[in-house]
């Protein structure tokens, strides 16, 4: 458990008045604060430095207790008795509430003023609680169709719909299954970000899925018909007489689903490369030299 | 009268120690939306979570309405721009892989 310095947190000096503090505590809360600064983990751990920060230096009988006793907080009888008498203060009604929601303070606040600091503001307000964060691999596949899922966040079971056509890096909001609030706040949201892994042969740019098909020489040459692979299932395609390597075709929605917008699909194109016929027989060989030399007549 | 998923905006306002004309001028900011039922305000359910963000901002960071729009114009860009972002790094990644 480290020495943690209040005053460097709120970028002050020891000197500093009751109004430097809370207009250094302003200024930097409203750089840091969690409304302004979304799934920001580095924003959210600096502003709880600063509510603690805020919590012991606002309140002048903290703030000389920690100037006399801080540095040295393991050492000492003086610090000790200190440390009772603040606890008879607690317990003797002193307040809750403030900035910025309860708990969360560092082993050094917690050692030095116990669980439940008295602090300096007179409302007690209520906060929304801590939002949590998470990240929910899925398969390509898993997104294609919506479905529901049970998760374990936080050791609580929460049955979600995970609609079709999520994309990988999104990050969903889910109302009320963060902590709960503090002096009957609301609870806070859940994150949660998707990460989708691609096993499948086919490439997903938004909505649009993408696909190579190997093509005989001979259905290239003269026309046919083939089966291709969509992401649901199999198509019979018609393919023209004298199709070049590189041909795409666009099969319209049989792309994948479109986020939140049931029954619209995005588009599927399908690439044809030709495939060259090897190991040629003696025959299969004089037929193409004969055909070459018609092509050059 | 039904008033589903409406809130008495006067319970929302001693909830949150907020005087009633903050919420007027959010509303003419265009933030909120009050609706009059029977001469009384409400605000409907699904604005609470905004609302909530709005009256922290304006408690404990001291901004005023017109800063809270300001504030949540810049956030709902930085939305977007993320989510470009995003489809951006998806895109990049058919051509990485």
């Amino acid at each position: 458990m480290a020495f943690i310095d209040y005053y460097k947190i709120l970028e002050i000096d020891k000197s500093a008045t009751e109004t430097d503090i809370k207009k250094a505590f302003r200024k930097l809360a409203r750089k840091y604060h969690p409304d302004l600064n979304p799934n920001d983990k580095e924003a959210e751990r600096k502003f709880k430095e600063l509510n603690e920060a805020n919590e012991v230096l606002s309140h002048p009988e903290n703030r000389k207790k920690y100037d006399q006793y801080g540095e040295n907080w393991q050492h000492g009888e003086e610090y000790e008795k200190a440390r009772q008498q603040q606890q008879r203060y607690q317990s003797d009604g002193g307040q809750q509430g403030g900035f910025g929601g309860a708990g969360d303070y560092s082993d050094f606040f917690e050692s030095m003023f116990g669980g439940g600091a008295s602090r300096g503001r007179g409302r007690t307000a209520a906060f929304k609680g801590q939002d949590f964060n998470a990240e929910l691999h899925l398969d390509l596949k898993d997104v294609y169709t919506t479905h529901k899922r049970t998760l374990t966040i936080n050791g609580k079971n929460i049955r979600l719909t995970i609609p079709a056509g999520v994309e990988n890096g999104q990050v969903i909001k889910i109302s009320g299954q963060g902590a709960e609030g503090a002096n009957g706040g609301p609870k806070g949201d859940l994150y949660l970000t998707f990460n989708i892994e691609n096993h499948t042969n086919f490439k997903l740019d938004q909505h649009n899925l993408y696909s190579t098909v190997d093509l005989d020489l001979y259905t290239a040459l003269l026309g046919g018909e083939i089966t291709a692979n969509t992401f649901d299932g199999k198509v019979k395609l018609t393919v023209k007489p004298g199709t070049q390597n590189g041909t795409k075709v666009k099969l319209k929605g049989k792309g994948f689903p479109v986020y939140k917008k049931e029954g619209e699909f995005g588009d599927l194109y399908i690439s044809y490369q030709i495939t060259i016929p090897t190991n040629l027989t003696e025959k299969e060989k004089e037929l193409f030299t004969e055909l070459a030399k018609l092509r050059t007549i | 009268m039904r008033t589903d998923n409406l809130i008495l905006l006067k319970t929302v306002s001693s909830h949150y120690q907020v005087e009633l004309s903050f919420f007027t001028h959010l509303q003419d900011l265009g933030l909120i939306e009050i609706e009059i039922r029977e001469q009384s305000p409400y605000v409907h359910e699904n604005q609470m979570h905004n609302l909530d963000r709005m009256i922290r901002m304006h408690h404990e960071l001291e901004v005023n309405p017109e800063g809270i729009d300001v504030v949540f114009n810049l956030l709902q860009k930085i939305e977007n721009l993320k989510k470009d972002l995003n489809a951006t790094q998806n895109r990049l990644r058919l051509y990485e892989s």
